[in-house]
Order: structure tokens, then C-alpha cells, then sequence
């Protein structure tokens, strides 16, 4: 069971996508875990064949757990070291392993503080739907309403038997079951995630903040003529070049994009922007968008749209919950004008931005209306000081400025 | 399309992007996106849905012309929808 956040103890199988025999590659996700948060899909960062599942769907164990065993054949064309002369063709050594639990030093993307985490005004005891992926997918195909839908997973949760059920029962004229509401102590774990993990921030990291207005108007010139020319499936959005901008001034500012571990500063190699996405009846979570360095809008946008709409289905990859190397947030949508948020540990720092204003601007000794960002910085002292931090916030405010060159 | 189709169509979008929705408790004359809490990305993802089921044309700074419930049937009304 791989630790999908410093705050995760435990997580129960939801399904295997895979079965004794099966061949598998770094990369293919081969079972899904429920924990507090989310339902995860496990990637699995070996090459193999699948030996042995150890932990049937239904059970819940601790993180540590092996969960099955990989068989790993030594390949057949490699010389082997400690072969002794032989007539016989060296056998392949068959060495089954437990699957890699892949140590993962960053904990829970739970990176928004509290106190200014919205309330949701619709439903809060409709938490997140318990659903395994399988089953997501065969109800968007089969445009099955989730809603009516009552899971016999574990823990509730719907899956692809429920949906052959349901279509099943659609077929034929049938007394509609009463809506079960999905289970409220999903919300409770999870405020109970985010309040271990900003607590230890706030007990850990002593925190400075920074903030400066950004003038956006060059940003949203060109987003606009740029969007003008895209057919509706291909416009971005603003976010996608805020997101670019803070990994393009990560690069300048290297220390402010990574962990502090062990009483020390490790900064990573990758930039990894954690995005906080809030969820439908409450909580949020910050999954990670990798290299965004290295991407263009394009691929930002098809990331960010993917990871939206996976984090509503409430279906996440491992390697995006434990991968961020900074968080963004982005409460304008809310209407505040800034947001000070709390780092989420091990990072180091936290972005936030506020809402697109217009106001009064004045440039060149002219008064002009403008629209303005309010983009903030929450550093790590330990790890940075407010010259490198103003240095990262002016950084993105002047690629801001040349939009086309994100 | 006729309105209650209209009706139906942005009912089934809006449910797919916020699971609770209920329609009866939709104001048609109130922001949809202050209402049922969407983002700038479930906007975007109504107006795609909308553009493959109707065919009309959004370009992005119509988007607030499709604010509420009512405005929104009416200008997919009166773009050929």
C-alpha cells in the first residue's frame, strides 16, 4: 500500500485492474485504493509479471502492506555474472518482489488554508461520489445517473456491477430505489486530512508572505485574440499561463521549488505544479501537473482540463497526489482579491492569485483602467528569504507581460 | 430545439459537472455559476457540451450573455438552436 500523503495510515482496494499472469510496465495502473481524499489509481513503477495478489478488493490495510508480488525475469539475452559454465542454458531466475512502494516523501495535497476555504452553498452532505474508474466510465458511456445510483463496492462505493444493474433496471419499468446520499464522514475524514496537515505547517514552517499587483492586461489582450481564433474545444484558459509563468520563474528562483526534509532544504529537479482544485460538497485537493516547465499552453490546458474533471469523477494517479513541488492556488473565482495560503508541507512555498480587477493604474504618469492580479507568495524562511521570494513574484509578473512568449 | 429541450440538455450538462444539482431549485433569472458553484473550467466545459449538442457558436465573450438559466435558452434560442 503506497503512502499517498503523510496523512495517510491506511487505504482499502477497490478494484484490481490486473490478475495473476499479466504482464506489466513501469507506468500501468494496476490497482485502485480509497483512501480519505480520493480514490487513487496505483501506478506501478516496475516491469513484470504479476505473481501473486495479496490483498483481496475490499480490505483495507496499512500503508507498508504488500499488496501483491511482481515477478521480475532477469532478461535472457543479459550475460549473467555468477553463471557457472554449463551445458545446460542458464535457467532465468524468477525473483517475485513485492510491488515497490515507492517512498514518497511528499505527504497529502491538501494546501489550502482553512479559514479561507470556501463553503460549498449546494448539498454539503453530498460528498464525493464513492465510485470505482471502471465504473465511471462505463456510466459517462452509458449516461447512467450516479445520483440514483446505490454502490455495493466497499465502503459504498459504486461499481461496475452497480452500473449493469442500473442499465439493466432502466430496461425494464422499475421502482426507483430511494437516493442514498453519499456518505458525510467522507467530508469529515477529509477535513480532518486538511487540518493535520496545515496544522503541522503552521507548527513547522515559519511562514513570510509577499504580494504584489500584477498588471494583467497585456495577459488577457492576447488570451483574448488568441482564444478568438481557437474553435471552443481548444480555448485556454487564463490559469494555464499563470501556471506557465510560475514554473518559467521557478526557474530563476530554484530554492523555492521542492522540499524541506530532514532539517533540510531539497530542491527538485522537476517542476511540479500542484493545482488546488476544490471539490463538489467540500475539501480540496492539490493533485500535480509535471513539468510544466516544459509545456506549452496547449499541454497545460489538456492537463489541467484532464486532472478538473478526474479530481470531480474523484479518480487521481499516485504519482500526481505525491509529485507536487509547489502548489497554486486560485481563489479569484471566489472573488477575493488575494489569497495568503498556508504551504503544504514538505513543500516550500505556495502561489496564490486573486480575482481579475479592473482599477486605476497608473503608468508613464497616466491614470488608465487596468486589470490587476493581487499574485502572493507564501515562502519557507528556512528555505528562502523575502529578496528570492520578491525576485520569484517579479519574475512572474514580467513574463506575464510577454504572454506570447509563454 | 424547443426551450424544454433547451432546458434539458443544459439540466443534463450542469448535472454531470455538479452531480447535485437539482433543476426545481435552479432560479432561472440567478447566476448559474454563483448558484451551482462553477469554475471557470466547468463554464468552458457547459459551453463545449452545449456547442456539440446544439451546434451554436460561443465564441468566449458571449459566455456571460449564458449566465443564467433564462439567458441562455434564449440566446441558444436565437442562434439557431
Amino acid at each position: 500500500m503506497p503512502s499517498l500523503g503523510a496523512d495517510m495510515d491506511a487505504g482499502t482496494i477497490l478494484e484490481w485492474l490486473v490478475k495473476p499472469g499479466d504482464s506489466i510496465k513501469r507506468g500501468d495502473i494496476i490497482t485502485v485504493v480509497d483512501t480519505e481524499k480520493a480514490t487513487i489509481e496505483v501506478e506501478v513503477f516496475q516491469t513484470g509479471i504479476i505473481d501473486k495478489i495479496l490483498i483481496p478488493v475490499g480490505e483495507k490495510v496499512p500503508v507498508g502492506t504488500p499488496l501483491a508480488m511482481i515477478r521480475e525475469e532477469e532478461r535472457a539475452e543479459a550475460p549473467l555474472e555468477v553463471a557457472k559454465p554449463s551445458a545446460a542454458p542458464p535457467k532465468p531466475e524468477v525473483v517475485p518482489k513485492p510491488i515497490p512502494v515507492r517512498s514518497v516523501p511528499i505527504p497529502t495535497p491538501i494546501a489550502r488554508p482553512a479559514p479561507v476555504q470556501p463553503l460549498q452553498p449546494v448539498a454539503p452532505a453530498q460528498a464525493r461520489l464513492r465510485i470505482s474508474p471502471l465504473a465511471m466510465r462505463m456510466a459517462l458511456k452509458l449516461k447512467v445517473d450516479l445520483s440514483s445510483l446505490k454502490g455495493t463496492g466497499p465502503g459504498g462505493a459504486i461499481c461496475k456491477a452497480d452500473i449493469e444493474r442500473a442499465v439493466k433496471a432502466a430496461a425494464a419499468p422499475a421502482v426507483a430505489k430511494p437516493v442514498p446520499a453519499a456518505p458525510a464522514e467522507r467530508l469529515t475524514a477529509m477535513r480532518r486530512v486538511i487540518a493535520s496537515a496545515m496544522a503541522r505547517s503552521k507548527r513547522e514552517i515559519p511562514h513570510y508572505y509577499l504580494g504584489t499587483t500584477i498588471d494583467m492586461n497585456p495577459t488577457m489582450a492576447w488570451l483574448q485574440s488568441e482564444n478568438l481564433k481557437r474553435s471552443i474545444n481548444d480555448r485556454i484558459l487564463y490559469s494555464v499561463l499563470l501556471l506557465k509563468a510560475v514554473a518559467l520563474a521557478l526557474r530563476r528562483v530554484p530554492e523555492l521549488n521542492g522540499f524541506f526534509i530532514d532539517g533540510a532544504a531539497k530542491p527538485s529537479d522537476g517542476i511540479h505544479v500542484g493545482v488546488a482544485i476544490s471539490l463538489r460538497g467540500g475539501g480540496l485537493i492539490a493533485p500535480a501537473i509535471h513539468d510544466v516547465d516544459k509545456m506549452n499552453l496547449d499541454e497545460i490546458m489538456r492537463h489541467l482540463r484532464d486532472l478538473v474533471n478526474r479530481v470531480r469523477a474523484g479518480v487521481l494517479r499516485s504519482s500526481e497526489i505525491a509529485d507536487a513541488t509547489i502548489t497554486v492556488t486560485s481563489l479569484g473565482e471566489q472573488g477575493v482579491e488575494s489569497v495568503f495560503g498556508v504551504i503544504y508541507p514538505p513543500q516550500v512555498a505556495l502561489v496564490g492569485f486573486g480575482k481579475i480587477l479592473e482599477r486605476p493604474w497608473a503608468i508613464n504618469g497616466m491614470i488608465g483602467v487596468r486589470q490587476v492580479v493581487m499574485a502572493s507568495l507564501s515562502g519557507d524562511h528556512r528555505v528562502s528569504d523575502g529578496r528570492r521570494g520578491g525576485l520569484f513574484l517579479s519574475s512572474i509578473a514580467g513574463l506575464l507581460q510577454e504572454p506570447q512568449k509563454l | 430545439m424547443t426551450n424544454d429541450e433547451l432546458k434539458a440538455l443544459v439540466f443534463r450538462e450542469l448535472k454531470k459537472i455538479a452531480p447535485e444539482t437539482d433543476p426545481d431549485q435552479i432560479d432561472p433569472d440567478l447566476d448559474m455559476r454563483e448558484q451551482i458553484d462553477l469554475d471557470s473550467m466547468d463554464i468552458l466545459n457547459l459551453m463545449i457540451a452545449i456547442h456539440a449538442a446544439t451546434g451554436v457558436e460561443i465564441p468566449e465573450a458571449d459566455y456571460p450573455k449564458l449566465s443564467t438559466l433564462a439567458t441562455c435558452i434564449s440566446y441558444l434560442t436565437s442562434h439557431g438552436a
